[in-house]
């Protein structure tokens, strides 16, 4: 074994391998949200990542007998995590796990367990070659761990890229070929005996894992609406796009038609024309209609709830959030709208539309007067310069009746207060705005509307938000109108004609009497009138209180309006199961605290375990274990609670999701390195304590600073383009980040000095700590908000400063010594 | 009362399992009869609790009754079979599945099925809902768009004697006009609309009724009925009871 101090540590290896790991981690969301569902995908992907952990735990134990056996443990661990990165994940997306029977079925438990071990397997190499790297190295950690971070960083980047050019499982194969190019190159740098064989044998492995994953098959769950469509005689996939915002699958079904018309009113005689299917991810079908038919074939679009505002007053200029494959641009058109503007998210949609389906659309976002814009829904209003007569929001954001609770953790901008507020700017003096939803029972979705609208309202001055609103409800579906002045008596009789004619229900109007409710779509009790009544009135604050689901508006920093869950509600659910409750239970938040639950125990366990082990083999530990798992958790919980509101605020200026994940990861992790890199020098100049002790001044102050000052900060720049936006995000990280990579890099240092044995464990314990903070982050979003995320961090910054191992002044003189 | 009928019933069933035939039916099959009276013991537990929601004090009797004789676990795959008496919904295949025993009692009596009836049904799936729906109506047309389950839902039935059920194989939307008009419709198969050609089938004074959620879990029930002026009535029905205030006022 030569001596680590003399040999130049594998960095381009350790760089490859942490971006392969991060690119992985992201592409396993992809996969499993695309094969499954995305509130599982994201239980799955948590626990799998207690992998890096349980490395820490396994090279704690056998450390002597890998460190004597340090290059060939390196490359072999990166040659497994290619081989297990493509190989497990095939196998686990074809374990037949489902969701919606593990309450019921104990088989389901044991196959999700096995879909934990084949995930968490791949992490757990890739962390081997990392912490046994640091462990090897243990003079130039914070460098290692720089490296480390800066991977990640292009890694985090590269699979934005990846995801924008390939198929999930493509992109797999090109994941599973670089972890086998690392070990190439890590048999290069480290200089291994044989090392052209070990380059030839991983070169030929890293091309029979792109070809294997390549021509793999995506095993998508039956249960999905995709896998339903096309059971379907004559169904079929006949284009489909990828994207880091999904796949979509275009089908097309000529024998079965498709007939997408939600809530269709019952009094209504003729089916809809043509149409193509949209799938994103196998769920969430638009539908793109025949263009060319004869007028009244459009006859079923005046005949659901979303029409009602064409029938009030007249409307010259209508904007469609959410626009899809246009059903509710076509809905404007028909009803003789001039002036449309459509904004859609996913531009690969409307090239559809645009491009291969432009003749069969009847080129509808190409017709004068129609305005298409890619842009988020929330963004396109927030920077908008409207004066439109109507603003229709139909279904956006929501997976069906049937899918209610799973989108319970999705953080969504567009239905919370400040939008409403804004969406409420952008409309004509005397402009509507059309809010349809499926009808859910017992009412929650539309009366959460309800009352952000009306919080909305108040907050702009509005004394009776009642007068302003409207509701009607079919046998599917429900439709708000909430008016930017009062609504006339005039339009309310509209409005009654509207409903009578078509087999709907008004449930609030101004000057509605309850012996008008309830009549053709009938409710046990008419709740959705009684509970208007009472969110529009006094009764407002105690209604809230009793009703078993959680209404309270959403906002910015709270931005769940799909969680409905109250605790206290919970086990009245469970207990009803055997009378069909269960779909009353709200699946995300049960998975949250399950996660939650079960990363919590196995950390426990397997952090518990070496401490005993390391005791037995009577490795110093140096009465450190305290203070180690301390400062570790400390830190690796902090890290990602800044790294994951930083994302959610960064959101509000970015405006798309993905970009403000690549952005944000990308800038946490790379500046993080520098830091990380900085710290070394400190390390150099024995100066570890004034290192940290910066480090975690400089992270609170800017917290401080960042919760009052991004908001006007991010106002000033809201107009500036995109590139310029992620400049200025970037600089704001900056500094936050640099910051933040040094507590770990420093604790480390600090233990290798110390206790050098105990610093697998060290690494073990930051990534148990790293799992339980993105559920405890969510968790603690749902309930006070992002802002207390960050006040949390920078209060665990402090406790580390505290906590710093080896933090006594006789240690500290021992270090000056060493130097 | 109730609870007494079916007591007696359950034991009746119990006796001729075990006197009657014991030489030909299997241990087996005795368990299977056993599991079953427990579940229905279960649902009509859930159904009192549930009754104020339905108007009703208990299912139908003779829903009760039929429930009780048709063997769920010959409508499941085998590995599935032994949780047949289960009150939960069991995969089939296809992606398609088999609704939660409860779920099919309350759809059933919501239907209102008379001895004279004639019944669509759109969505065979295993045929297990068509077979129950058999022995409380004249007639059963079911139309199944899954050619594979069409064919065994059809052989299976035949197997067990239900006799008076039709299959058919093709898209449920047309209904079956010349078998139409109907006294009651079920769709059990998930439809974005209900479509207007199964609204024009359905006689005055017909009840539909439609399961609204996802494969396994249904989240409530819509019941439509056609007045006898033509008109139309939906009534929204949560299977379970849940008030959603707490009461504290």
């Amino acid at each position: 074994m030569s001596n680590p101090a003399h040999s130049r540590p594998p960095f381009i290896a350790v760089a490859l391998i942490s971006a392969a790991a991060l690119a992985y981690e992201l592409l396993l969301l992809r996969l499993f949200a695309l094969a499954q569902w995305h509130h599982f995908a994201y239980m799955v992907i948590s626990l799998a990542l207690l992998g890096y952990g349980a490395s820490g735990t396994f090279i704690a134990l056998a450390q002597h007998w890998l460190l004597a056996r340090f290059k060939m443990a390196f490359v072999i661990s990166l040659c497994l995590f290619g081989i297990s990165a493509v190989g497990c994940a095939l196998i686990a997306q074809r374990v037949p796990f489902n969701p919606e029977m593990v309450l019921w079925d104990l088989r389901q438990p044991q196959r999700l367990l096995l879909i934990y071990l084949l995930l968490a397997l791949p992490f757990f190499f890739a962390a081997n070659a990392v912490a046994l790297t640091l462990t090897y190295y243990r003079d130039r950690i914070p460098t290692i761990y720089a490296i480390d971070l800066l991977g990640a960083g292009i890694g985090s980047l590269s699979i934005i890229l990846l995801l924008s050019l390939n198929f999930p499982l493509q992109v797999l194969g090109v994941i599973g070929a670089s972890a086998l190019l690392a070990a190439a190159i890590a048999s290069w740098e480290l200089k291994l005996v044989h090392a052209r064989l070990w380059v030839l044998a991983t070169c030929i492995g890293a091309a029979g894992l792109w070809l294997l994953a390549d021509n793999s098959q995506l095993a998508m769950s039956p249960y999905k609406p995709l896998s339903q469509q096309l059971r379907i005689p004559g169904a079929q996939i006949v284009a489909e796009r990828s994207s880091p915002l999904g796949v979509l699958s275009v089908v097309e079904s000529p024998q079965v038609p498709l007939r997408d018309a939600p809530g269709l009113s019952l009094a209504a005689l003729a089916e809809p024309p043509p149409q193509v299917g949209v799938f994103t991810d196998g769920d969430a079908m638009t539908v793109i209609t025949d263009g060319n038919r004869p007028p009244q074939e459009y006859r079923y679009l005046d005949q659901l709830t979303s029409a009602i505002p064409y029938h009030l007053a007249p409307l010259r200029s209508v904007l469609v959030l959410g626009a899809g494959g246009g059903a509710m641009v076509l809905q404007a058109r028909m009803q003789g709208v001039r002036d449309v503007t459509a904004v859609e998210l996913n531009p690969q949609l409307v090239e559809l539309v645009n491009g291969p389906y432009a003749e069969f659309a009847g080129h509808l976002y190409e017709q004068p007067g129609i305005k298409v814009h890619i842009d988020d829904a929330r963004w396109f209003i927030a920077a908008a310069s409207g004066n439109y007569d109507l603003i229709q929001i139909a279904f956006l954001d929501s997976f069906g009746a049937s899918a209610g609770g799973l989108h319970a953790l999705h953080e969504n901008y567009l239905y919370t207060q400040e939008s409403f507020t804004q969406l409420l700017t952008q409309l004509a003096p005397d402009g509507w705005l059309a809010l349809t939803r499926w009808i859910d029972l017992p009412a929650r979705d539309l009366l959460k509307l309800a009352l952000t609208a009306a919080e909305a309202l108040e907050k702009s001055g509005v004394s009776d938000p009642g007068a302003q609103m409207l509701l009607i409800r079919g046998w599917e579906t429900g439709t708000l109108l909430v008016k930017n002045s009062a609504i006339t008596a005039a339009e309310v009789e509209r409005a009654r004609q509207f409903a009578q004619t078509r087999s709907f229900d008004l449930d609030w109007a101004p000057g509605l009497v309850a012996a008008e409710v309830n009549r053709y779509n009938q409710l046990a009790e008419p709740i959705y009138y009684q509970a208007m009544q009472a969110l529009l009135g006094p009764q407002r604050a105690t209604f809230i209180a009793d009703y078993k689901f959680d209404l309270r508006p959403a906002h910015d920093d709270r931005p769940y309006f799909f969680h409905f869950a109250r605790l206290s509600t919970f086990p009245e659910l469970l207990r009803l199961r055997g009378q069909g409750g269960m779909p009353l239970i709200e699946w995300g938040y049960l998975v949250l605290i399950a996660t939650f639950l079960q990363a919590l125990l196995v950390s426990a366990l397997l952090i518990l375990l070496p401490l005993w082990m390391l005791r037995r083999q009577a490795i110093a530990v140096h009465g450190q274990a305290g203070r180690t798992v301390g400062y570790f958790t400390a830190v690796g919980l902090a890290f990602l609670f800044v790294e994951i509101a930083c994302i959610q605020r960064f959101t509000l200026l970015l405006h798309h999701p993905v970009y403000a994940v690549a952005t944000v990861l990308t800038g946490f992790l790379v500046f993080a390195g520098l830091g990380s890199n900085y710290a070394g020098r400190l390390v150099e100049r024995g100066r570890l304590v004034w290192g940290v002790r910066a480090a975690v001044l400089t992270i609170i102050g800017l917290i401080t600073i960042y919760l009052f000052a991004l908001g006007p900060i991010f106002a000033a720049v809201l107009t500036w383009p995109l590139w310029a936006r992620a400049v200025v995000s970037l600089l704001l990280i900056m500094p936050l980040a640099f910051a933040m990579g040094m507590p770990f890099a420093l604790g480390l240092s600090a233990l290798a000095r110390s206790a050098p044995g105990m610093i697998p464990w060290a690494w073990g314990v930051n990534g148990y700590a790293s799992v339980v903070s993105a559920i405890v982050a969510t968790l603690l979003a749902i309930h006070v908000g992002f802002s207390m995320v960050l006040l949390s961090a920078a209060a665990l910054y402090s406790l580390a400063a505290l906590w710093l191992p080896g933090n006594e002044p006789s240690a500290l003189t021992r270090y000056g010594k060493v130097q | 009362m109730h609870y007494l009928a079916f007591y007696t019933l359950g034991w009746m069933i119990c006796a001729l399992a075990c006197n009657v035939s014991a030489a030909s039916q299997s241990a087996e099959e005795d368990a299977y009869t056993r599991s079953r009276t427990a579940l229905i013991m279960e649902i009509e537990a859930d159904v009192r609790e549930t009754a104020d929601s339905f108007g009703r004090a208990a299912l139908d009797e003779r829903v009760i009754t039929v429930l009780s004789t048709v063997p769920r676990h010959a409508f499941v795959p085998v590995r599935e079979r032994p949780f047949a008496y289960e009150n939960r919904p069991l995969p089939i295949g296809f992606g398609q599945t088999i609704s939660q025993p409860y779920i099919v009692a309350i759809m059933t009596d919501l239907l209102d099925p008379k001895p004279g009836d004639n019944v669509l049904e759109v969505g065979t799936g295993s045929g297990y809902q068509a077979a129950v729906l058999s022995r409380l109506v004249a007639q059963v047309y079911s139309i199944e768009i899954v050619e594979p389950l069409a064919i065994s839902a059809k052989q299976r039935l035949a197997e067990l004697g239900y006799d008076n059920v039709s299959v058919r194989h093709g898209d449920g939307y047309y209904g079956w006009e010349e078998h139409g008009p109907f006294d009651a419709i079920v769709v059990t198969a998930a439809a974005g609309h209900v479509p207007p050609p199964l609204i024009a089938q359905l006689k005055p004074g017909g009840r539909m009724v439609i399961p609204v959620g996802s494969r396994f879990l249904t989240q409530q029930l819509v019941l439509i009925t056609k007045q006898m002026d033509g008109s139309i009535i939906t009534r929204q029905l949560l299977p379970v009871v849940f008030v959603p205030l707490t009461g504290r006022h």
